[in-house]
């Protein structure tokens, strides 16, 4: 296993600049998450590491070597795409087994069949060797592309969305499955993503993307509790972070260039006052909890709120803050 | 069709109904289509007069003399010549006595045959070659000036071949390629390989670029990549051009019969000279002809299945 390390890396497409300047490193034995929406660069990222786009600038080292210039075979790295990566011409077996086949690292067949059968014990494809690629399920088909790049013991593993296209019953096990293989055989795996849920559950650090740029990079806890901006604040926390003007909080001693206040749904606290300045416009019950969506003059706000608070629709109610967080003009987080 | 699912028919498919007229307007057609074929084939089994008698004979006495006469060349010999003769060795030797004629030799059908053969075979082999690995390079690198070449590629079937036969035909003749089947199958090959291009351009395109990038992250370079994982899944596509070329190939006539006359003649510039006696042996003609059809019947019918699902250029694919 071995760190990966982009640094200054930049590759356009025409006129779009699908990574710019990126430097990042991706810890020996970590499991780096890169999150981002669609477009922001992260499946270009995964590519440029394993060799399959030239950087237009910047170096990529892989264990301490220069890659820069390295076709992908040479960089011994695992790839799983994210869509499109199974033979349909071959039976999951051989599927599996392709990899293990390689001429540049080619193992006896009978090595090949005891990793291949052990991966898809793993994955719970087993019955399925001998079926051809074909006919799978979306989500057997996703499990096999998985399996492809766990047959190996590559320098990295390299997942683009690989649960994207599975149920989230399923999805939810193989991400405890997948962040057990990793703890348990320390492999160095970068892994893309938007969905939160994954960024959180498995990451050792994210690396959150906007538009080709690393914006922050850090353990999960710090990229919830201390994003640098708005983009990264908005990136987690589900139902997402409020974020509203600064003139709806007069009491809240903020920094002076403050324009937005971006508070947690959990770190809001609410209670009945005919004098407050909300109202309840809206409860949703998720049986363990309740958001409560809080209109505030022109804004709102959700709300977390136990179960049994004593408040219905139309009430009047006062919000208290704790541990706000603020923002400038530009969007940058704000610091006393 | 899986029974115990549902028995109800899916609105995109035909009903019961639809597909027996669709059956109809194929059996007819095919009926229709095959009445030439079967015309030349019953002539190839009548003897020469029944061959010409008005009006045609439909029921006659099948006789082998016309693929007799394509085989063989015979000269005319008075009766008692004839009649010092040991007795004929084989059918055809009998035929022609019959006819107060004697076998003097084979005829030039079946090296012309095997010309045929070479030729198609080999001009679609190279065409294949060439236009498998174009159309990968277009497919997948960035070629220079790549909208250009492929226009520039097609261009090359706009201009009606026999146009530039004469320039060819001089070409030829400087380059001592007239008259060989080397000149012929790189002349056709140069007719076939714009096609292949195009056509295996697309088969290829739609093979997701992903496949091969896969396996070279898993190991292997980009030549073991295109043989492991590119060509097993062109390999419809493939076979579709082949038998496009082929029965280009195997047809062509205007090129034949300007550039090959005898080493290199191939059969469709031979077969309409077969000449009988007072005319054309319209038996043997016919018997040619049926003999000619039959490598690209068994051609097609080998690889049907791949044809079938190569024409219709990957809509069935997945
Ligand atoms: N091969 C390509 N050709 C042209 N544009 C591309 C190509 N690959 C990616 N892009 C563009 O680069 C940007 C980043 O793409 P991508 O890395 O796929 O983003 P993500 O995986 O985060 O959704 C997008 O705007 C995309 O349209
Ligand atoms: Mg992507």
């Amino acid at each position: 296993m071995a760190e990966v390390l982009l640094s200054g890396v930049s590759k356009r497409f025409g006129d779009t600049e699908a990574v710019s300047g990126l430097d990042l490193r991706a810890g020996d034995g970590e499991f780096t998450v890169l999150l981002g929406p669609t477009g922001a660069g992260k499946t270009t990222t995964l590519r440029l590491v394993a060799g399959l786009e030239k950087p237009d600038a910047g170096r990529i080292h892989i264990g301490g070597r220069d890659v820069t210039a390295t076709a992908p075979a040479p960089r011994d790295v695992s790839f799983v795409f994210q869509q499109y990566s199974l033979y349909p011409h071959l039976s999951v077996y051989d599927n599996l087994a392709f990899p293990l086949r390689a001429p540049a690292r080619r193992l006896p067949e009978a090595q090949i069949r005891a990793r291949v059968e052990q991966v898809a014990e793993l994955l719970r494809i087993g019955d399925k060797l001998a079926n051809r690629a074909t006919q799978l399920s979306g989500g057997q088909m996703q499990r096999v592309a998985i399996g492809r790049a766990l047959v190996r013991r590559p320098n990295v593993y390299l997942m683009d969305e690989p649960l994207s296209s599975l149920d989230s019953k399923l999805r939810a096990e193989l991400r405890v499955e997948l962040k057990r293989i990793q703890r348990d055989t320390g492999a160095t795996l970068l892994y893309v993503t938007h969905d939160q849920a994954e960024a959180l559950t498995m990451a050792t650090r994210i690396g959150v993307l906007d538009r080709g740029r690393l914006v922050q990079l850090g353990a999960p806890r710090d990229i919830y509790e201390d994003p640098v901006n708005t983009y990264v604040a908005t990136r987690l926390g589900s139902p997402g972070i409020n974020l509203v003007p600064r003139s709806l909080f007069p009491g809240v001693a903020a920094p002076a260039a403050t324009v937005t206040i971006g508070v947690r749904t959990e770190h809001l606290r609410v209670q009945r006052d005919p004098a407050g300045s909300g109202r309840v416009a809206r409860i949703e019950h998720l049986g363990d909890q309740n958001h409560l969506h809080v209109t505030l003059a022109d804004a709102t706000v959700v709300v977390l709120a136990d179960p049994d608070a004593p408040l219905a629709v139309g009430d009047a109610v006062a919000l208290q803050l704790q541990s706000p967080l603020f923002f400038g003009a530009d969007g940058n987080r704000l610091r006393h | 069709m899986s029974r115990g699912i549902s028995h109800a028919h899916s609105i995109v498919e035909p009903g019961p109904l639809s597909r027996r007229i669709a059956a109809a307007v194929v059996v007819v057609y095919a009926l229709v289509a095959m009445v030439p074929l079967a015309w030349i084939f019953l002539t190839s089994i009548k003897t020469p007069p029944d061959s010409i008698s008005y009006p045609p004979k439909v029921v006659f006495k099948p006789s082998l003399e016309g693929y007799c006469n394509l085989f063989t060349t015979r000269s005319r010999q008075t009766q008692d010549y004839i009649d010092t003769l040991p007795p004929p060795s084989g059918t055809c030797e009998r035929i022609t006595r019959e006819r107060n004629m004697v076998v003097v030799g084979p005829s030039n059908y079946a090296p012309r045959f095997v010309n045929s053969l070479v030729i198609a075979f080999g001009s679609t082999a190279l065409s294949i070659l060439l236009g498998t690995t174009a159309a990968y390079a277009f497919s997948r690198f960035k070629v220079p000036l790549r909208d250009d070449l492929m226009f520039f590629i097609l261009s090359t079937r706009m201009m009606p071949p026999i146009a530039v036969a004469i320039p060819i035909f001089l070409m030829y003749r400087e380059l001592g390629l007239s008259d060989t089947r080397l000149g012929m199958i790189l002349l056709y090959t140069a007719v076939n390989v714009s096609l292949a291009v195009w056509l295996l351009k697309g088969f290829i395109d739609e093979i997701p670029r992903e496949y091969e990038e896969a396996a070279m992250v898993d190991g292997y370079t980009r030549l073991q990549a295109f043989f492991r994982v590119v060509l097993p899944q062109a390999a419809t596509g493939i076979v579709a051009t082949a038998i496009f070329c082929l029965i280009f190939a195997w047809n062509e006539y205007a090129f034949a019969v300007l550039l090959t006359s005898g080493e290199a003649q191939t059969a469709p510039p031979f077969i309409p000279t077969i000449i009988g006696e007072g005319g054309q042996d319209w038996p043997a003609v016919a018997a040619g002809t049926t003999l000619f059809l039959v490598p690209i019947l068994v051609f097609t019918v080998l690889l049907r299945k791949q044809l079938l699902r190569g024409i219709t250029f990957g809509a069935v694919r997945k």
